[in-house]
C-alpha cells in the first residue's frame, strides 16, 4: 500500500467517523439493547429488573392479544399495499398521458402525501364522524358508526392508509413510465400490437422493478405503522385495529412493562427484516437467473 | 368531436378526479372556517359565513403556536446536522477507499429499516439517563439518527455520478483536496442535498413516536403531538382541531409545493439505484 493510499483510507474514516458514531450509539446500540431488554422482566415503577430468558416470548405464544394484534398487523399490511400499489399505478397511467395542467395535478396528488400522520388521522375521525362526517352524508345520509364498529373500523383505518401513501406509489410510477423509450412503443405499434397487448407486453415489464420496490417500501412501512392508528382508531373498538406496534407501544409507556414491551416491539423488528431479506434472496436470484 | 377535444375532456377529468381525491383535505379547511353552530349540521355543505373565530382560539389559547415553533426548531436542527454528518460520510463512501465499504453501506441500509417501536423503550431510557426527555437536543439526535441513513444513500448515489475527472482537473491545477470539496464538488452536489434536506425536514415535521414518547410539556412538545392531544373539555372541538391541522399541515405542504422538482428526483434516487 503506497502512502498515498493509506492517508487517503485514513481520510476516509475520519469523515465516516461521526455518522458511524451516532448511528452506532442511536441505532445500532439501541437495536442490541432491545434484545437484551426482551429477556428481562423491567418495570421500573417496582423496581422490578430480572433476567427472565426467553419468558416474554413464551409468553407472546400463548397471548391471545398478540395473535389478534399479528392478524390486524398482516391484515392492515396486505390489503393495504394491494390498494395503493393498485391505485398508484392507476393513478401514474392516468397522469402519463396529462397534456393539460400536469404541475396542478401533481400538486393534488402530492397534497396527500405531504401531509403529518397524525392531520390525516384527524381528517379522518371528522368524514367518518356518526352524525356530521362527510362519508356518511355522501352515501346519503346513513347514520354509520364507522369506527365504532368493529367490522368497519380497520377497513377505515386501511381507507386512510391508502390515501395518504397513493402518491408515493404513483409517482415513483410515473418516473418510470416517463422513462421508457418511446421507440419501445412505436415498435410495438408498428407490429400491429393492440392497446392491451402493449400494456401488457411493454408497460408492465418496465414497471415491474418499480412495482416491487414501491412493494418492498410499503410493507415495510405499513408493518412499523404506528401514529394514524394510535390517533384515530386507538386500537379500538375491542381491539379491532391493535396492531403489534400499538401492543408494544402500550405494553412499553402505559403499562410500563418495559421488558414485554420491547419482546413485541422485537418481533415487529424480525418481522421487517424477515420481509427486506426476503425480498433481497428474490432479486439476488433475479440478477443471476436474468 | 375530433380527438384534440377528446383528450382535453379526458384531462379535465383526470383534474377534476385529483380534486376530489384531494377532497378530503379541503373539506378540513372548510371546517375550519365554519361557524361553530353550523358544524354539527349536515346539510348544508357551505357554511352560511366565514369565521376566523377558530384559528383565534388555537392561536390565542392552545398549545399549538408553541408547538409550531418546537417543530420548526426540531425540523431545520435534525436537518442541518443529518445533511451535514451524513455529506461527509457520503463523500467518503463515493471518492475514498474506505476498508469494508460494501458492509458500512449494507449495514446503512439495513439500519434505515430498522423500525421506530423496536428501538423506541432503548432510546427512551438513554434519554433519560443522559437528562436529554423534553428538550430539542433528545428530539434531534433521535430523528438525525432515524434520518441520516437515507441522507448518506442519496449523496453517496449523487457524488458517485458527479465524473471525477473534473475534480481530477482542479486537482492538477493545483487546488488542494479541500479547494475541490468546497468549489467543485459542492456547487455540482447542491441538487441532490436539497432533495436529502427536503426529505429529512419532511420526515422530521410528520415524526411523532419519538416525539410522543420523548417529550413531556410545551417546552419541547412538537405540533403533531399537540395536535393528537388537543384538549376538548366537554365535547370535541372540531372546529379547533379542523384549524390546528391546517397550521399544522401549512410549512411542509409550502415545503413540498415550492421545492417539487427536488422531491422526486430525491424519492427517485433513494428507491432507484441499489
Amino acid at each position: 500500500m503506497t502512502p498515498r493510499t493509506r492517508a487517503a483510507r485514513r481520510e476516509g474514516l475520519v469523515y465516516l467517523a461521526p455518522a458511524l458514531c451516532a448511528l452506532g450509539a442511536l441505532t445500532v446500540y439501541p437495536a442490541l439493547w432491545v434484545i437484551w431488554l426482551s429477556l428481562q422482566e423491567r418495570m421500573p415503577i417496582f423496581g422490578i429488573e430480572r433476567f427472565e430468558g426467553l419468558r416474554n416470548y413464551l409468553f407472546l405464544a400463548v397471548d391471545p392479544r398478540f395473535w389478534s394484534a399479528a392478524r390486524v398487523t398482516i391484515v392492515f399490511t396486505l390489503a393495504s399495499v394491494a390498494l395503493e400499489v393498485l391505485l398508484g399505478l392507476g393513478v401514474a397511467l392516468l397522469l402519463r398521458q396529462q397534456q393539460l395542467g400536469r404541475k396542478l395535478a401533481l400538486g393534488l396528488l402530492l397534497l396527500a402525501w405531504a401531509l403529518p400522520a397524525v392531520v390525516t388521522a384527524k381528517m379522518f375521525e371528522w368524514l367518518y364522524h356518526p352524525a356530521a362526517g362527510l362519508v356518511n352524508f355522501l352515501l346519503g345520509g346513513r347514520q354509520i358508526n364507522w369506527l365504532g364498529d368493529p367490522a368497519l373500523a380497520l377497513p377505515g383505518l386501511i381507507l386512510a392508509d391508502v390515501w395518504r401513501t397513493i402518491p408515493f406509489v404513483a409517482l415513483l410510477c410515473y418516473a418510470r413510465l416517463l422513462g421508457i423509450p418511446a421507440a419501445l412503443y412505436e415498435g410495438a405499434e408498428v407490429d400491429g400490437a393492440g392497446r392491451w397487448a402493449i400494456f401488457r407486453f411493454v408497460t408492465v415489464p418496465m414497471l415491474r422493478r418499480i412495482l416491487l420496490i414501491a412493494a418492498l417500501f410499503r410493507t415495510l412501512d405499513a408493518l412499523r405503522a404506528f401514529d394514524l392508528m394510535f390517533v384515530l382508531t386507538r386500537g379500538g373498538p375491542a381491539g379491532t385495529t391493535e396492531t403489534l406496534t400499538l401492543y408494544a407501544y402500550r405494553s412499553l409507556f402505559q403499562t410500563l412493562q418495559i421488558g414485554f414491551g420491547s419482546a413485541v416491539g422485537v418481533v415487529v423488528f424480525a418481522l421487517v427484516m424477515a420481509v427486506a431479506w426476503a425480498y433481497l434472496a428474490a432479486q439476488r436470484d433475479e440478477d443471476t437467473a436474468g | 368531436m375530433n380527438r384534440r377535444a377528446l383528450g382535453r375532456l379526458r384531462d379535465l377529468g383526470v383534474l377534476a378526479l385529483l380534486l376530489g381525491y384531494a377532497g378530503p383535505y379541503f373539506w378540513q379547511v372548510l371546517t375550519s372556517l365554519k361557524p361553530e353552530a353550523e358544524l354539527l349540521s349536515l346539510p348544508p355543505i357551505l357554511p352560511s359565513r366565514i369565521t376566523w373565530e377558530h384559528y383565534r382560539v388555537v392561536v390565542e389559547q392552545s398549545l399549538i403556536p408553541r408547538s409550531l415553533v418546537n417543530s420548526l426548531g426540531v425540523a431545520v436542527l435534525t436537518t442541518v446536522l443529518a445533511l451535514a454528518l451524513g455529506l461527509l460520510a457520503a463523500y467518503a463512501i463515493a471518492r475514498l477507499p474506505v476498508p469494508g465499504k460494501r458492509l458500512i453501506l449494507l449495514g446503512i441500509v439495513a439500519g434505515s429499516a430498522f423500525p421506530q417501536i423496536a428501538t423506541v423503550s432503548p432510546l427512551y431510557l438513554l434519554m433519560r439517563a443522559l437528562d436529554l426527555r423534553d428538550t430539542w437536543a433528545g428530539l434531534v439526535l433521535a430523528n438525525t439518527s432515524f434520518a441520516l441513513p437515507l441522507v448518506i444513500w442519496l449523496l453517496a448515489g449523487f457524488i458517485a455520478e458527479i465524473p471525477e475527472a473534473v475534480e481530477q482537473a482542479a486537482a492538477l491545477d493545483g487546488a488542494s483536496r479541500f479547494q475541490v470539496f468546497r468549489y467543485v464538488l459542492l456547487p455540482l452536489v447542491a441538487p441532490g442535498m436539497a432533495s436529502a434536506a427536503l426529505l429529512t425536514f419532511l420526515f422530521s415535521w410528520n415524526e411523532f413516536l419519538f416525539a410522543y414518547t420523548f417529550t413531556a410539556t410545551e417546552a419541547s412538545r412538537t405540533v403533531p403531538v399537540a395536535l393528537a392531544l388537543f384538549p376538548g373539555v366537554f365535547e370535541v372541538p372540531w372546529g379547533d382541531i379542523a384549524a390546528a391541522s391546517i397550521l399544522a399541515s401549512l410549512p411542509p405542504i409550502l415545503v413540498v409545493a415550492v421545492m417539487q422538482r427536488y422531491l422526486i428526483r430525491g424519492l427517485l434516487a433513494g428507491s432507484l439505484k441499489e
